[in-house]
């Protein structure tokens, strides 16, 4: 009879486990709004699911991403994840084949040493337990790099490690127990009974023979006791990312959608961070201005456990850097947007003071510069020069009379207001029927692209001039300045345009700085975070300044005009928006060519 | 009477001994540079929401520091918190931050956050 008392522990904290794993599960997929459930029943029979099957092998076993940011660590995670993963399957397997069938007790498999004391006696005997043994090794090397960086994280590469609950404490401490445990149980079942491995027979040789018979109950029982509590704690620790993370990729897989409310969907998000802290390193508040209590960790943490606080919904410059750096790819911005977000009052209307500006028929072009660039008037000149250089019929939107496009408000949480914004400038730029519009500002690019339903295209300048340039409607003069360019948050991360500008730059001497592309830096400016202090807010903007003057270009450029603005009164480098340093490149012929044109005419 | 745009303003008294005063000290705990202030106005005339109608933050500001909340609710909200204010300030006061509190604290009921 495979049965034993100690085995009742592990068997009721797994049934608890499951139990509530199950019903969570089950109560966020309820709670998905109707557009994620219309993508889930969409996809769900799709070949995108063998995708996420393959995804979830890739980061759910042998964490992937994490091993390409940071190998020791993701050796640290694959051996704990994916090995214990293996020691279930081949346990199974073994006491399936020692059992002689495939519904076996379900703890046969977990403390099969203790109940096969007869050595190898079936089919591939030897080998299953040296496999068992080998897995058993690699996992308790993962562990004690976990220690390690329990202990001192810089020694694997992290310059800081998550500050975790008590009730996080506990579940850990007992998952560090059960590996050597198990290893301290079999190998004294090994040293009276020899039926263990190259492993744990070794250690058990070490074991005095005249311990082990009084040692090796209580080893098994400890074993199974410290099961039962990590089962017990899982759901409600950190732990619970390891189930959920599976229900996360399959979701993104089929498409859902982060979205502008709370749903089941941030609840999956929320429990899939296994608090890892790489976002911690990634934050810039953190390693510019040294504020290590707001980061994504901390406010996933809080936002699951329904403690948030105001600091830690706003402190945040929403620059995305840490969901750029999460292994799980959480959308943390998104979901930070979402707790930022207010109830709207049906009915209510705001702006309605704003007068409404008459839009200029047949032009080509709507260029709307945005309220930070009007600030800047070196681009909007600049800009002018550009259209008129090309030539283009263009039409200055909100030279005058403009508004907001509405995205400021969105991020500090007032959606209402911002949609009201929104109502009001597609009404100007749709009834204008132009075939293109064009603004200077990031944000207001980012607004048009995902806000509005407009009926043209809309393109950043950075865009616009290179499109120009590629089509020779503008040429530069040959220049050998040294430039560096510095991606804004919104441009680059936001919407992804990196290459557009780079395109640009390489008419000048284009260096590179340490932060290209995804790993750029905020400049401090940015306007999501209410809290920031300025005095932190001006560590944070002369620190990524350092880093991107570091080998001293002539130009720092960048194309924001709140970039700019910040940049600027750093006073490291010069600072100029890529239209400013375009415009003061062009070449005149084209310009010449149109007004010798009209001396002509006059002429005539 | 030829209109020159100017007017006279009623007279009132500010007691501010009866004011409620707590609600800007909230203010200044979130944003302590509120206190820097000079009333210099260059918000104003930078001011995005001031281009279209009379919205002022040193009015909005000063009024609600003296604890003067009467019609200021809809007052706020010709705010679009551009933050146009906030990069011209030349105290480093976080205007658009007081904008967002005094929002919140005044309509803490229609601006309730969804958590």
């Amino acid at each position: 009879m495979n049965y034993h008392p100690f085995v009742i522990p592990f068997t009721v904290g797994a049934l608890f486990l499951f139990g509530v794993v199950f019903y969570k599960f089950y109560a966020w997929i309820a709670a998905l709004d109707r557009k994620q459930k219309f993508m889930v029943k969409q996809n769900i029979f799709s070949f995108k699911t063998i995708r996420a099957i393959g995804e979830i092998f890739r980061e759910a076993l042998v964490h992937h991403n994490i091993y390409k940011k940071n190998p020791v660590l993701g050796y640290m995670h694959m051996s704990l994840a994916f090995g214990w993963f293996l020691l279930i399957v081949v346990g199974k397997i073994k006491a399936s084949l020692y059992a002689g069938t495939f519904f076996e007790p379900p703890w046969l498999g977990i403390f099969f040493n203790f109940f096969a004391v007869d050595g190898h006696a079936f089919s591939y005997g030897e080998m299953l337990t040296f496999t068992m043994d080998f897995l058993l090794l690699i996992i308790l090397s993962g562990l004690a790099l976990a220690i390690i960086k329990r202990v001192k994280s810089s020694l694997l590469g992290m310059r800081k490690t998550t500050k975790h609950s008590r009730f996080d404490r506990i579940a850990l401490s007992s998952l560090w127990f059960i590996f050597p445990l198990r290893l301290m149980a079999e190998s004294t079942t090994a040293s009276l009974h020899g039926n263990g491995g190259f492993l744990t027979n070794s250690v058990g040789h070490l074991i005095p023979s005249a311990i082990a018979p009084y040692a090796e109950l209580p080893l098994w029982w400890a074993y199974s006791i410290s099961l039962f509590v990590f089962f017990v704690a899982l759901p409600y620790s950190r732990y619970m990312h390891i189930p959920t993370e599976v229900v996360l990729i399959l979701l993104r897989n089929w498409g859902a959608d982060t979205g502008e409310q709370l749903s089941g969907y941030t609840d999956i998000q929320l429990n899939s961070c296994s608090r890892c802290g790489i976002c911690i390193d990634a934050c810039q508040l953190n390693f510019a201005a040294g504020i290590s209590d707001v980061q994504s960790v901390y406010f996933v943490r809080d936002a699951r456990y329904k403690t948030l606080s105001d600091e830690v919904v706003n402190n945040c410059l929403m620059c995305g850097r840490c969901s750029n750096e999460c292994p799980v790819g959480l959308e943390l911005t998104l979901v930070r947007q979402q707790f930022r977000n207010k109830q709207e009052i049906p009915g209510k209307f705001y702006y309605e003071y704003t007068e409404p500006v008459e839009s200029k028929a047949g032009v080509d072009v709507i260029y709307y510069a945005g309220c930070m660039t009007h600030l800047t008037p070196s681009i909007i000149i600049s800009m002018k020069k550009i259209f008129e250089a090309a030539g283009v019929n263009y039409w200055f939107m909100d030279e005058d009379k403009g508004v907001c496009c509405g995205r400021p408000l969105r991020q500090q949480g007032f959606i209402q207001q911002s949609k009201n914004l929104v109502i009001k400038n597609s009404r100007i730029i749709n009834s204008a029927r132009a075939k293109l519009l064009v603004t200077s500002c990031p944000i207001c690019y980012k607004s048009f692209r995902e806000e509005y339903n407009l009926n043209l295209p809309v393109m950043h300048h950075t865009e616009y001039i290179e499109g120009l340039l590629a089509d020779g409607r503008i040429t530069l003069n040959a220049s050998n300045v040294t430039v560096v360019y510095h991606d804004p948050c919104e441009l680059g991360r936001g919407a992804n345009i990196y290459e557009q500008p780079r395109n640009i730059l390489r008419n000048f001497s284009l260096i590179e700085s340490d932060y290209e592309k995804e790993n750029s830096l905020c400049c401090g400016g940015s306007l999501s975070d209410a809290i920031l202090d300025l005095r932190l807010q001006l560590k944070i903007r002369d620190h990524a300044l350092g880093e991107l003057t570091k080998d001293k270009p002539e130009v720092l450029v960048t194309a924001c005009p709140l970039c700019k603005k910040s940049f600027v009164h750093g006073n490291k480098a010069r600072v100029m928006d890529i239209a400013e340093i375009v415009a003061g490149n062009l070449k005149v012929i084209a310009r010449k060519k149109q007004s010798v044109r009209k001396e002509e005419l006059q002429l005539v | 009477m030829k209109d020159l745009g100017f007017s006279i303003s009623q007279s009132r008294t500010i007691d501010l001994d009866k004011s409620d005063l707590s609600a800007y000290r909230r203010v200044v705990e979130k944003v302590p540079s509120a206190k820097l202030c000079l009333m210099c106005g260059a918000c104003t005339a930078t001011c995005t929401a001031r281009n279209h109608t009379d919205f002022n933050f040193r009015k909005v500001h000063l009024l609600f520091r003296r604890g003067q909340f009467e019609g200021l609710a809809e007052e706020l909200d010709k705010c679009m918190l551009c933050g146009k204010c906030r990069l011209v300030c030349n105290r480093g006061v976080n205007t658009r931050a007081i904008i967002y509190n005094m929002r919140i604290i005044l309509e803490n009921l229609n601006y309730k956050s969804i958590k």
